[in-house]
């Protein structure tokens, strides 16, 4: 029997939030945007009335406002998107217990099984979803209705905002086929140029290459790209939050100033550290391997890691391990820009370690007690009741608080 | 800033069945108002005031009004 999934999509989710929480912004060209003064100065999220005007996601503050210059810029409020983002997924559940978070704003809902007894087509569900995100939370959303998660996402960019969008058997090589080849969940910016200078510009061009030859040219993803364009993707929703299917834990920030030597990145390096260490032991994760991101001033940027002898959720451990790699890989060619640290290869904090004679696990085991005493702390009592000396050399880098300003993660489809 | 919204003190019942049942309200000026009755209960978005919470509808004397649970906080939409 065919499946019937849904892929409801939050329009502009964060800037609609935003609407829905002052009403004063109704009508008025409004973006979500990084901290200017902070530096991180691009557009996350606009509303239909700034597109209008030519504002893009990505583009800096600046650029924006040249566009438009009345427009309203607000800094992001996480904790209220990841609550919307919640009170929506309580919807789904409603009809669902199959609901598969992709970020924030996207879920795909497997209703197969649910139709029967809510005596609801699959159409009728994705109206009546769209319309309680309106009366309950005052936010659009569009839903793509199909037999696999491809063309329902698909079919949630098809129309928006507030629509929806079903792909049969029978309409797919009529509507999704004409499509643009980079619509293709998969077919990033390097996919489409490759296909593009093959002569191939759209979904129906790639579901009718034979298999070898998208193999030929983009190796094993070019039959995943088969398969997704001719409808035969099988992968079952998962239930999972956005915040579960983990496969590292990072924290990157772009500093109020520019790093100039070992000491402010260290500085960094522990904030962020930290921050890693926390969410790995909140999730009862370890890392064993470490990986450091630079950007320079001019842009240019690149990562290293090495893995670590044992698995670990130590802040210290990761920040001994950061700047071993930094002090291995950076040469102060330029100052630094932006940095970041990431613990990858996780296990479970339940899996067995092999002990090592002759290092002090004991030592081991106390500071690890030591840190998560720190964030019993902080959790009472606020991120800054506690800091490290360090931290305190310099208040403008070591005022950083990563773990409760940005943990938001995009995450992949496999 | 979004005047629109107030959020007040209220007095509320915790019923043994996890219901909430709020019985009066105190206004920013201090005057408290007792609720009558409860018309509805639903999960609604504030138009006027913005959010989203559990909505109330309430009677007080010959009004009707709506009263919104925020997560753990209650407000009410101005009017005018």
């Amino acid at each position: 029997m065919d499946r019937t999934i849904l892929h409801v999509d939050g329009n502009h989710f964060y800037a609609n939030i935003e609407k829905a929480n002052d009403p004063s912004l109704k009508g008025k060209p409004m973006a979500v945007g990084g901290d200017v003064e902070q530096r991180h100065g691009i557009i996350l999220a606009k509303t239909d009335e700034a597109k209008a005007r030519g504002v893009k996601t990505g583009e800096a503050l600046w650029q924006a406002r040249e566009k438009c210059k009345d427009i309203i810029i607000v800094p992001p409020n996480y904790p209220l998107y990841i609550r919307y983002s919640r009170l929506l997924h309580d919807i789904f559940e409603e009809y669902s217990d199959k609901v598969q978070a992709f970020g924030l704003d996207e879920s795909w809902v497997d209703v197969t099984n649910s139709m029967d007894c809510l005596k609801m087509s699959g159409e009728e569900i994705a109206h009546e979803i769209r319309e309680r995100a309106i009366s309950e939370l005052g936010i659009t959303v569009s839903v793509g209705v199909s037999w696999n998660k491809i063309f329902a996402k698909l079919g949630s960019d098809y129309k928006k905002p507030n629509a929806v969008t079903i792909f049969t058997k029978e309409n797919y090589k009529s509507k999704v086929w004409p499509l643009p080849a980079e619509d293709l969940l998969g077919v990033g910016r390097a996919t489409q140029i490759k296909l593009n200078a093959r002569g191939i510009k759209t979904i129906g061009d790639i579901a009718n290459t034979s298999p070898s030859l998208l193999q030929n040219w983009l190796h094993k993803w070019g039959l995943f790209l088969h398969v997704f364009a001719n409808g035969m993707d099988t992968s079952p929703v998962t239930p999972t939050g956005f915040e579960e299917a983990i496969k590292s834990i990072g924290n990157s920030t772009t500093t109020p100033r520019d790093l100039v030597n070992d000491r402010d990145v260290r500085i960094t390096f522990t904030a962020l550290c930290e921050s890693v260490a926390t969410r790995l032991r909140e999730h009862g994760l370890l890392g064993k391997t470490v990986q450091i991101s630079l950007r320079d001033n001019k842009l240019f940027s690149f990562e290293r890691q090495m893995t670590l002898q044992k698995p670990t959720c130590i802040a210290t451990e990761l920040l001994n391990a950061a700047m071993l790699l930094f002090k291995k890989h950076y040469r102060w060619d330029k100052p630094l820009r932006s940095i970041g640290v990431r613990a990858m290869n996780l296990v479970s904090e339940h899996t067995s370690i092999q002990l090592d004679l002759f290092e002090n696990e004991e030592k081991r085991i106390r500071e690890e007690k030591l840190e998560r005493t720190v964030d019993n702390i902080r959790k009472r009592f606020g991120h800054h009741a506690i800091l490290r000396g360090m931290l305190s050399e310099d208040k403008e880098l070591g005022y950083l608080n990563p773990h409760d300003d940005h943990t938001i993660h995009p995450v992949g489809y496999f | 800033m979004n005047d629109a919204k107030v959020y007040v003190d209220v007095l509320v019942n915790h019923m043994k069945n996890g219901k909430i049942i709020p019985l009066c309200i105190r206004w920013e000026d201090g005057e408290k108002y007792r609720i009558d009755q409860i018309l509805d209960v639903i999960r609604a978005a504030s138009t006027k005031a913005g959010g989203t919470g559990i909505r109330y509808t309430i009677r007080i004397g010959n009004t009707t009004s709506f009263l919104f649970l925020e997560e753990d906080k209650w407000f009410v939409e101005r009017r005018g």
